[in-house]
């Protein structure tokens, strides 16, 4: 048995430092913190000193000098004559996109494979377990690399398209699935274009009033309105409208054989498309897995005491399993979205120009600037993460249980 | 006790990393070994036989240097390199040359800190297309899907020969040599395009190479040679040497059939300084007499060399052309060995 007493003021030795229990833990903290500045230290002059003795500097005006080398697939104006940061600009917004993309599915696919796994439909729940458990335990960059040759073994090349017995032609006159990629019509804006897009824009603000009068409604009078096709009706019939009042201002461009490739319309690359194929899938099999963790973590007496309200089976889910079992399924899911982001540097392996393409990739090589593009590359994913992170404990907080 | 183990790793780490710049050939020597970066495959250049052997253009430089440094030509690690890694792993130390079909540019040589120790092919950057496009120039192609290599100088040369013609194109990055002649092959793009020998070399490998076509342009000078780390100047003079003892041995007539022969009735005083029976010249590089003797007589001299490995009687069939001896037309050219 101890006795706390207080310790005798005045008394403080230096060998106390490493004798006394409530110094002790300081003073080895303290040794350790010194020990990891010395390692990091030496480090860092190591580094400088070998660069110095090779002759070799750390500098960062390569990102002003032009590229010199072309990229396939960008979202922003670039040539070859652009500035190597502009080239690392088109591989940020190319990993955002595909991150973008990829996280958007793989939510999709992940909630609905989970969900279904709970099935008492033996056939689906089976299904969704192999699913889950084939696409997890295989790296992703096979899935990559299998979905990019799949893709261009077994879609026709452009040229199949020609000729007048062709031995493929397009879906509708407008899709073209090729083994370079998949060419969809794009909107032509003509004027008056921004009245119909304005429209649309008030329509969906106008659902989301319409719900929010439905549910207080609901709450002060008990009244249930419709919220299903007064939605779609919403939505579509202003726009539809405004439309063909102001004469059809948005046409479609079509994708046409024209030389050697499609042109017109947009172009969706064969990169981009097995990669965001490959990460929504295979990030989706885990969140499935985080789906299907949050819903079992709800005891059964929630579900049961809302049946026995009289609340149908999909309205027992949508209003008391959901929005418990989020508090559970979000922290993971949100490890699943860094997984996402970082895992798109894959990229390299099918030739899509995200980040760790352009300036890890050419510009590291074509300059020659190892260290520099590497530290620019790492401070860019840190900082990508760190924000997901940072936006997905708010949206956590939001869901979290409130404590009164 | 711990503490001061620790800090004479430290000081034993710094004292390594700071001296391991110089003394390659010391190195090599102990090390028995001599590590050499080549492709990761390319058939006639740098390629593993059926046996597992690596053999090729590129492959029997770096047999030439280990059999004039170490006396055995076996005695060489490959390491297979792609056009990223390559000089990484050369600044690095992990190779002692690199003889990766690689171009001299000022920049890599400047800039980059290496030493290119001569040029071992003349070459030039072509496209191929298969018979079927019916191009027949490459001004034709306009708005065409291009695979090329990334992080090589074809893929600069590119973006400045369209863009000098002011026509378009798409351009695919791969990684290695196999994966853009299996994204050429499946039409994922209608022209490849790096190195004419190389496309000469990548033909060869088809099924049916008589189906693809070498457009007639050539875009680019693209000197292919051997490189060292800058700064270790002896280790660059014996590997610049052996390379010329290589080129020199063709113009002088010495083969790997008659090299001993050679060595022991020769009058001509320039091969008798060569082959180490007169002067000191081995002596000069730290090697042994008979350094360039064992080169030659593991290797051939460099037109044996060119004919087994790329020449017109092998599948990649390539022309001597630019690489033909200085005698004969060509750029090859040795200093005098004296």
């Amino acid at each position: 048995m101890t006795t706390m007493s207080d310790p005798q003021r005045g008394s403080f030795r230096l060998s106390m430092l490493l004798n006394d229990t409530r110094y002790r833990s300081y003073t080895f903290q303290f040794i350790a913190l010194l020990l990891l500045i010395a390692l990091m230290a030496f480090l860092g002059i190591n580094l400088v000193r070998n660069l110095a003795e090779a002759g070799l500097n750390i500098s960062y005006d390569f990102l002003g000098v032009p590229a010199g080398y072309d990229i396939n697939q960008t979202l922003i104006d670039y040539n070859s004559q652009s500035s190597n940061l502009r080239a690392a600009v088109v591989g940020i917004i190319n990993t955002l996109l595909v991150a973008f993309l990829a996280c958007l599915t793989a939510t999709v696919i992940g909630v609905i494979a989970g969900v279904a796994r709970l099935s008492k439909n033996w056939l689906v729940s089976k299904l969704m377990s192999v699913y889950v458990e084939i696409f997890r335990n295989i790296p992703v960059l096979i899935w990559i690399l299998m979905i990019y040759t799949l893709m261009t073994a077994v879609l026709p090349a452009p040229n199949a398209f020609r000729g007048d017995n062709a031995t493929s032609s397009m879906v509708f006159d407008a899709f073209a699935f090729t083994n370079r990629g998949v060419y969809i019509p794009a909107p032509v804006w003509g004027p008056g274009s921004m009245l119909v897009v304005a429209t649309f824009i008030l329509s969906i603000a106008a659902i989301f009033f319409y719900r929010r009068y439905a549910v207080k409604l609901l709450f002060e009078t008990g009244r249930l309105l419709p919220t299903g096709w007064p939605t779609l009706a919403i939505l579509i019939v202003p726009t539809l409208l405004m439309f063909f009042i102001m004469g059809s201002p948005i046409g479609l461009e079509m994708p046409e054989l024209k030389g050697f490739n499609f042109k017109g319309g947009i172009q969706i690359g064969a990169p981009l498309i097995a990669l965001w194929l490959a990460l929504s899938v295979y990030t989706g099999a885990f969140i499935a897995e985080n789906v299907r963790a949050g819903i079992q973590a709800i005891s059964k007496g929630q579900t049961e005491a809302a049946s026995s309200l009289g609340l149908r089976p999909k309205r027992v889910m949508n209003l008391v399993v959901l929005p418990q079992a989020l508090r559970v399924i979000i922290p993971p899911l949100i490890s699943q979205y860094l997984n996402i982001t970082k895992n798109s540097s894959l990229a390299i392996a099918v030739g899509y120009a995200d980040i760790t393409a352009t300036l890890g990739g050419i510009t590291l090589n074509q300059t020659g600037r190892a260290i520099e593009c590497v530290l620019l590359l790492m401070l860019f994913y840190l900082t990508i993460s760190l924000s997901i992170s940072a936006i997905m404990n708010v949206y956590n907080n939001n869901v979290s249980l409130k404590e009164r | 006790m711990n503490k001061s183990v620790f800090f004479g790793a430290m000081t034993v780490a710094g004292l390594i990393a700071g001296a391991s710049a110089a003394a390659t050939l010391d190195d090599v020597k102990a090390r028995g070994k001599l590590n050499c970066g080549v492709t990761t495959g390319l058939a006639g250049f740098a390629a593993p036989n059926a046996s597992g052997e690596w053999e090729g253009f590129d492959v029997a430089v770096c047999r030439a240097v280990a059999a004039a440094v170490l006396g055995d030509p076996a005695a060489v690690e490959f390491i297979p390199t792609t056009g990223k890694t390559r000089f990484t792993a050369l600044a690095s130390g992990e190779i002692d040359f690199l003889a990766r079909n690689t171009t001299w540019t000022f920049s890599r040589d400047v800039d980059l800190k290496f030493d290119f120790i001569g040029v071992n092919y003349y070459d030039g950057q072509g496209f191929m297309v298969p018979k079927s496009l019916g191009v027949s120039s490459a001004k034709d192609l306009d708005g065409a899907t291009v695979c090329i290599q990334t992080g090589t100088t074809t893929e600069l040369n590119l973006a400045d020969f369209f863009r000098s013609n002011n026509i378009s194109y798409e351009p695919v990055p791969i990684e290695t040599n196999a994966e853009g002649q299996q994204q050429y092959l499946a039409g994922a793009c209608d022209t490849y395009t790096t190195d004419a020998s190389g496309l000469a070399a990548t033909r060869a490998t088809f099924e049916a190479p008589g189906d693809h076509i070498i457009l007639p342009e050539i875009i680019s000078k693209e000197p292919l040679g051997p490189l060292v780390r800058h700064g270790d100047n002896e280790w660059g003079d014996i590997t610049r040497w052996t390379l010329y003892a290589l080129i020199a041995a063709e113009e002088l007539g010495v083969t790997s059939a008659n090299v001993e022969e050679m060595a022991a009735s020769t009058t001509n005083p320039e091969v008798a300084r060569l082959l180490g029976t007169e002067g000191t010249l081995g002596e000069m590089l730290g090697l042994d007499a008979a350094w360039a003797k064992n080169a030659i007589a593991s290797q051939g001299n460099y037109g044996e060399i060119f004919a087994k490995n790329i020449g017109e009687e092998t599948p990649i069939g390539l022309a001597r052309g630019l690489n033909a001896q200085w005698t004969d037309g060509g750029l090859m050219y040795a200093p005098p060995f004296r």
